[in-house]
């Protein structure tokens, strides 16, 4: 009953009492009939109001270049400004955005995407074919410095097919090509008479503009008016700040100086939890943490030493202990349960230091020593996972020694460089995007230097398969080989958490990939 | 040309030198970090070509000293070039942040030094008593305790327990020198707290030592009241070690904030600073740097040439 007269309410079609009359005569108590209104009057969105936005990241070295957008204050912003080609949906697969539609031929080599008509940019002029090319353009060739050129590089030609057709021509064929314009590097800039874009544009076709940016500090966001997409961008103005330190975070949001903070601190949020004016939302998502071993490197090169480790750590304690049971525990392969694909029926490995000995005596040895080297820059939480599991090894016989790196510098000298070390993964919004990203033989974050000959295989064919339930059995056998054969640990996803003054609403369903809605909040939330 | 003359001269001349020692100091320092601005932005995403691309562009491909020498060659036209990260004018990007930790400085310096002088005045007038006592007491626990501690305390005394102040301390907001007032206050007081105590104990001392003399039994013999004796004849001969403390905290009002800014959110030099020294933006750390270095120069000198004026026999040079 609860959930379609709530709408009836929601959407007008029974008033307010006769909800509470049928509430009441369903046997429920007044006060919960109650909140049960304005819960239904709260979900349909409502225009208007500033919301004012603590975010834990944000440098006084950032800009509107989006080849360099490298923290979530900035995603944030870039969303919010410009466009997408498409957008990631809560149920996880590409909506239409900026293109109105796409579609592939048979070998989904060639993908054609029709541009939106009358879509205007805050300066007025019309989007067109010839700005989606310069924007992205700006992200591939030999030039370019953006963090998003690696997967642009399978783009063998993109040219614009009058003012509302592109067409991109692929090196091999891609059913998920569409899910890559999700990007925040890939907002969609003006073009300039070159052809190429300026990189410092604040121009957009997003539903907000910016009134004042000032990086590393805040940043100020008005709604426009002529908005184009319907049913999105509520808030009348949306303040950023960026506030670091994670004490000074939660208490602007008690004292009510900001309305939404992201990452509050896991060891205190028991007692944000009190507070009646706070809410915490907490989200599954694609979010991980992995502990790779170069499997080209000695002793990782003997799956029986892999095999071990991975019996050898105790992931449950690592989901309570550091994640303070804000997680799920992980299952040695990187495709998070809410994406499409994911096989469930592969199983967590409990801990059993049994099974990592017996591994071990496999492999002709009685004991291990390794080293494990990690530091907070990889993941917060990342040294304690390490004590945790030098400590749960130990029973299995296994020495490791966790050496603590210095956070700066982390990813040009540890990340890829050290045989077995801490990581993190944001996550990716496709299975192939996220294997090619990290699994995939050559890939530049091979973090494991994974090569398995059927996975490799398995990669390219299931790319250009375009139909579903074949797909499915690839996904899931490359899962299986990844978690069987990897030298990846993924000992647990982590859920995004956030904090927020009960007046801010979101819609019932929200992304799954990263944090706060994709981190398309702005556009999508709004203020009861 | 006078003593004084001469020396304020010589000593600008040094402090000239020290500057550009400092700034060698500093090229280096930065440069034997481990990576570099293109790393350090890229970060988990960085790619070899990427990184490749983004040095190129921002020339940092080049050897080191040309990279020195041409950023020194800026300077001498006044230039000091443009944050390696964003392309900003590095003039600009420090103006505002320079003009918000010297207004909190300045908020904090106006407050805390007379308070510490009286302060110790009186307690060197009520020495030994339960007045001194305390008030030592009090101001040692708050030296003791760290800056961003006695932020936090601050901040739920007096911004969530009792909503009096807010918690983070947006000077952009205020419009009236009222508000912005009101809105640093809780940094201010938690800066005053912090160095409120070195000058106060100073102070005291300082008088103190100078009450042992045997002119001091002369005026006090002839009856003079006690509160006079403290301010017309020991206090001048005790302002040169006071003086020399006073200047040392206000470099630290300048230079040395950055926990503060950090617990309330307040944009001045020290968490730019933070934030281009992690980014390994050099024209930044550079500018930022040699301006703490030139704040050190500058409060010692004036605090010597105070020295030196205060003491009538330097001052005529016998």
């Amino acid at each position: 009953m609860n959930e379609q007269m709530k709408r009836s309410l929601a959407q007008g079609h029974i008033d307010r009492r006769s909800f509470m009359a049928a509430a009441l005569a369903a046997g429920v108590t007044l006060s919960a009939a109650s909140l049960m209104v304005g819960e239904a009057m709260a979900a349909e969105p409502k225009k208007g109001g500033k919301l004012r936005v603590g975010y834990t990241q944000g440098a006084t070295s950032d800009s509107m270049d989006p080849a360099t957008f490298n923290n979530d204050f900035m995603f944030a912003l870039g969303y919010a400004v410009f466009s997408s080609l498409v957008e990631l949906g809560p149920d996880g697969t590409a909506q239409p955005d900026l293109a109105e539609h796409f579609e592939a031929s048979p070998d989904a080599k060639t993908w054609t995407f029709r541009i939106r008509d009358g879509v205007k940019f805050s300066d007025g002029k019309t989007v067109s074919a010839r700005d989606v090319v310069a924007s992205i353009s700006y992200h591939m060739g030999e030039n370019s410095k953006s963090g998003i050129k690696p997967l642009l590089v399978q783009i063998a030609e993109m040219k614009a097919d009058g003012d509302n057709t592109v067409v991109f021509t692929l090196n091999e064929g891609n059913a998920d090509f569409p899910y890559i314009f999700n990007d925040y590097h890939l907002g969609i800039r003006p073009a300039q008479a070159d052809g190429s874009i300026d990189p410092a544009t604040t121009i957009g076709s997003g539903g907000y503009t910016v009134e004042s940016f000032e990086p590393g500090v805040r940043a100020v966001l008005k709604r426009r008016n002529d908005y184009w997409k319907p049913g999105r961008a509520h808030f009348d103005t949306v303040e950023l700040m960026a506030i670091a330190d994670p004490a000074a975070r939660m208490n602007a949001l008690i004292t009510d100086e900001v309305d939404l903070i992201d990452r509050p601190d896991l060891k205190t949020i028991h007692m944000l939890k009190r507070n009646k004016d706070i809410k915490i939302h907490t989200q599954n998502g694609t979010l991980h943490y992995v502990l790779p071993m170069q499997t080209d490197v000695a002793p990782f090169s003997d799956n029986n030493v892999r095999m071990a480790l991975k019996y050898a750590i105790n992931r449950e304690e690592i989901v309570s202990k550091v994640l303070k049971g804000y997680g799920v525990v992980g299952n040695d392969q990187p495709i998070a349960p809410s994406m499409p694909f994911y096989n469930a029926a592969l199983k967590p490995r409990a801990y059993d230091p049994d099974k990592a000995k017996s591994y071990l005596k496999k492999s002709g040895l009685t004991s291990l020593d390794v080293d494990l080297h990690t530091a907070d820059a990889a993941f917060n939480g990342a040294v304690d996972t390490s004590v945790l599991f030098s400590e749960s090894a130990k029973a299995a016989g296994i020495n490791i020694k966790v050496v603590r790196e210095p956070d700066d510098g982390y990813w040009s000298n540890v990340w890829l460089k050290k045989p077995f070390c801490t990581s993190y993964w944001g996550g990716r919004p496709t299975a192939d995007l996220m294997f090619s990203s990290a699994y995939a033989a050559g890939a530049d974050w091979n973090e494991s230097h994974f090569n398995n000959p059927r996975f490799n295989e398995l990669l390219v064919q299931a790319r250009s398969e375009l139909d579903q339930a074949k797909r499915g059995e690839m996904y899931g056998e490359m899962q299986r080989l990844v978690s069987d054969e990897g030298g990846t640990i993924v000992p647990a996803f982590g859920q995004y958490v956030s904090a927020m003054n009960k007046r801010v609403q979101m819609p019932d369903a929200v992304t799954q990939l990263w944090d706060l809605d994709g981190v398309r909040f702005i556009e999508r939330w709004w203020l009861a | 040309m006078s003593r004084l003359q001469k020396l304020i001269l010589g000593r600008i001349g040094l402090g000239i030198v020290t500057l550009a020692v400092v700034s060698m100091l500093i090229f280096v320092g930065v440069d034997l970090l481990p990576g570099d601005l293109a790393q350090q932005i890229l970060g988990q995403s960085a790619t070899p070509e990427t990184l490749a691309a983004y040095r190129l562009e921002l020339g940092l491909d080049q050897p080191a000293y040309l990279r020195y020498f041409d950023w020194l060659g800026g300077v001498f036209h006044g230039d000091f070039g443009h944050s390696l990260a964003n392309g900003r004018d590095v003039a600009e990007l420090i103006g505002p942040r320079l003009a918000k930790t010297m207004f909190l400085a300045g908020y904090a310096a106006v407050i805390a030094v007379p308070v510490a002088l009286t302060l110790g005045v009186l307690v060197a007038l009520f020495r030994g008593t339960l007045f001194d006592r305390i008030a030592n007491v009090l101001a040692l626990s708050a030296v003791s305790l760290p800056e961003f501690f006695v932020g936090y305390l601050l901040i739920l005394l007096l911004a969530v327990k009792v909503a009096a102040f807010p918690s983070l301390a947006r000077l952009d907001d205020a419009a009236t020198w009222g508000e912005a007032l009101y809105r640093t206050f809780l940094p201010a007081l938690t800066l005053i707290l912090v160095v409120l105590a070195h000058m106060m104990r100073m102070t005291r001392a300082a008088i103190i030592n100078v009450l042992a003399s045997p002119y001091i039994e002369m005026a006090r013999l002839k009856g003079m009241p006690p509160i006079k004796i403290i301010l017309r004849h020991a206090l001048p001969n005790a302002l040169a070690p006071i003086i020399n403390v006073v200047a040392l905290n206000l470099a630290y009002l300048v230079v040395g904030v950055v926990v503060v800014e950090v617990v309330f959110a307040y944009p001045g030099l020290g968490q730019l600073l933070v934030d281009a020294v992690v980014k390994r933006d050099f024209p930044v750390v550079q500018a930022v740097g040699l301006f703490f270095a030139a704040t050190y120069i500058v409060l010692n000198l004036i605090a010597d040439v105070l020295s030196i004026l205060a003491n009538p026999r330097l001052r005529s040079g016998r």
